[in-house]
């Protein structure tokens, strides 16, 4: 596609608002800036999760609603960097005064409710693709889902599911009851991101802080003594380091009171 | 306005209100003040430590029966007392404690020069205590009101609101121009800073004009199940006790869901107390979404408190799989005479 191809066809813009009339509001407006920006609606969706299903199907711009069920808007935006192609984003918000200083601090283009003409029309003029570091710096929670890029789509596997990570040298493996995903991540950032949910039990494994079933001695393949514990419906038996095993201990004592 | 709202507050907390001894709590009070006092008495008289078992039963012996009688006459025409200037029915109460006190001193030949000033000290100390409590209160309620009203137009709910009447205007005018009336309604009622009770019907509307609102941003996610079949039909409530609680349930148990969720609001009527209910759906995942929410229950506390002191309760909490926030208030009927302001 070249660069000429780009600027002449229209536009195509995807709706992400989980509220009906906020939705309507923007089709119409959007309907109005048709002369001044053409532009093709292709999608009007009603949370996270749908707008990235959306936008695998190719898009340029999404207006995407930060206050979302299912998943949010900034984490919608986090999932959409690992897409080759993704579109550009413009967040749409009513009121989060703290999170506005940061979106200005780092130049991230956002639009407030009501959402104006005029404003809407200059914020797409001038929309370019997010960068990783601008999202970095921007408020946000645990992710709801984790990203998994397989074959070039992007798989999306709610993060209540996973059961453990452990990392194997350039990627960590994602073991869930059903499957196990390769991911592209740091256990450390993790770590961080889940803390509390997920227990650091080796250097390069993370389980699930109350799945654990047992927790006992055991010996490993050269005949030494090591420590291990099993999680609620898995076979595998995960080998704790000397470094864990104080915090692991107390939690799984814990959880057997 | 803001200075206007402050100014009138202050001349409000200056027309002190006779204490109601008839609520439970005021009651409560008298009586644990009352018993302070006799203790006092009772070690300032004793020198010796088995003396001051002695001292607290002579004292009782002389002076219940008498604080009993004026308490009892208190409590019986405590409606008229209040109706009253605040010095009229002092005045009154001031004579018969000095009355009953003098008749007592002649019915069991204890001399009356003292058994006047101690149960005149006595009521003295009693009315000063509850003066001063409603002079304390007053401006901090003044406070609360003002901290709660900014907190109460969550900027989230005004703006999402407006936007959501843009986003129906063109499509369904008539819709719109019934939401802008419910806000105006609604606002309304949320910059009034009048404390006194008001009919529960009243309340029951607003909270509908309310989720009316709600629906149209949240359209088929939100459904609300109301249960007032048992609702005294002439009850008066303090303003504003149950929309902020429709309003958390909104915000809780649906807006953080796509799913449809239902809000159920029971009133009914238990003998003497009313008894409001409102249950959501319990989210546990909706973690982040939290806060506020204390601050508005907090208030309502705190106002419930004002006008009903111990009889009113207040309890939330997940259950059976939905979370439950209740309120117990006393029932009060709408008549001409009710008596509408806080109880000091």
């Amino acid at each position: 596609m070249t660069n000429m191809a780009a600027s002449t066809r229209p536009k195509r813009i995807i709706i992400a608002d989980d509220e009906p009339p906020a939705r309507r509001r923007l089709f119409d407006l959007l309907d109005e800036l048709q002369p001044a920006f053409p532009h093709v609606v292709v999608a009007e969706v009603d949370n996270g999760r749908a707008a990235l299903l959306a936008a695998q199907q190719g898009a340029d711009v999404i207006l995407l609603d930060i206050n979302m069920p299912e998943m949010d808007g900034l984490e919608a935006a986090r999932h959409l960097l690992k897409m080759d192609n993704a579109p550009s984003v413009i967040f749409i918000t009513a009121y989060e005064q703290h999170a506005l200083a940061a979106f200005e601090v780092h130049a991230v283009d956002y639009l407030l409710k009501p959402v104006r003409r005029e404003r809407l029309l200059a914020a797409l003029q001038r929309v370019t693709p997010l960068t990783a570091p601008q999202l970095e710096a921007l408020p946000r929670g645990a992710r709801r889902y984790l990203s998994i890029s397989e074959r070039g789509r992007l798989l999306l596997v709610p993060s209540d599911d996973v059961i453990f990570f452990r990392a194997e040298q350039k990627y960590i493996t994602v073991v869930t009851a059903e499957k196990e995903y390769l991911l592209e991540d740091s256990l450390t950032r993790i770590d961080e991101e889940f803390g509390g949910r997920f227990l650091r039990i080796h250097r390069n494994c993370l389980a699930r802080a109350d799945l654990i079933e047992t927790f006992e001695r055991d010996a490993d393949a050269d005949g030494e003594a090591q420590w291990i514990v099993t999680l609620r419906g898995r076979p595998e038996r995960l080998p704790v380091s000397r470094r864990q095993h104080a915090q692991v201990r107390s939690l799984a004592k814990r959880v057997r009171e | 306005m803001k200075t206007q709202i402050l100014a009138r507050q202050e001349r409000d907390a200056r027309e002190a209100v006779f204490p109601d001894l008839r609520n439970v709590g005021i009651l409560a009070r008298a009586l644990i003040l009352y018993l302070a006092m006799v203790l006092g008495h009772a070690l300032a008289i004793s020198t010796k430590p088995y003396d001051l078992i002695i001292n607290i039963a002579v004292v009782l012996a002389g002076g219940l029966p008498a604080a009993a009688l004026v308490g009892a006459a208190w409590a019986l025409f405590s409606p008229w007392l209040r109706r009253l200037a605040y010095w009229q029915a002092a005045g009154l109460l001031i004579a018969l404690t000095a009355a009953v006190a003098a008749w007592g001193a002649r019915l069991t030949d204890a001399p009356p020069w003292r058994a006047v000033p101690l149960a005149l000290l006595g009521l003295a100390a009693i009315l000063i205590y509850f003066h001063t409590l409603g002079r304390a209160l007053s401006p901090a309620v003044t406070e609360a009101r003002l901290q709660a009203l900014q907190a109460r137009i969550r900027p989230h709910f005004l703006f999402n609101s407006i936007n959501g009447v843009l986003g129906v205007l063109r499509a369904d005018p008539k819709r719109a121009e019934t939401a802008l009336e419910d806000m105006a309604d609604l606002f309304r009622v949320l910059m009034l800073e009048n404390r006194d009770l008001q009919p529960l019907a009243d309340e029951i509307a607003l909270t509908r004009q309310y989720l009316n609102l709600e629906k149209m941003r949240l359209g088929d996610r939100l459904n609300v199940v109301w249960k007032l079949d048992k609702m005294p039909p002439d009850a008066v409530v303090p303003p504003l006790v149950l929309q902020p609680i429709a309003e958390n349930a909104v915000y809780h148990g649906i807006e953080p869901t796509q799913s449809a969720g239902v809000i159920e609001i029971e009133v009914a009527q238990l003998r003497n107390e009313i008894t409001i209910t409102v249950r959501n759906p319990f989210l546990e995942r909706a973690g982040a979404h939290h806060g506020g929410n204390k601050m508005a229950m907090s208030n309502i506390r705190e106002r419930l408190a004002l006008h009903f002191d111990a009889e009113a309760r207040m309890s939330s909490g997940p259950r059976d799989g939905r979370y439950q926030v209740q309120l117990v208030l006393p029932y009060v009927a709408m008549t001409k005479t009710t008596d509408t302001r806080s109880l000091v």
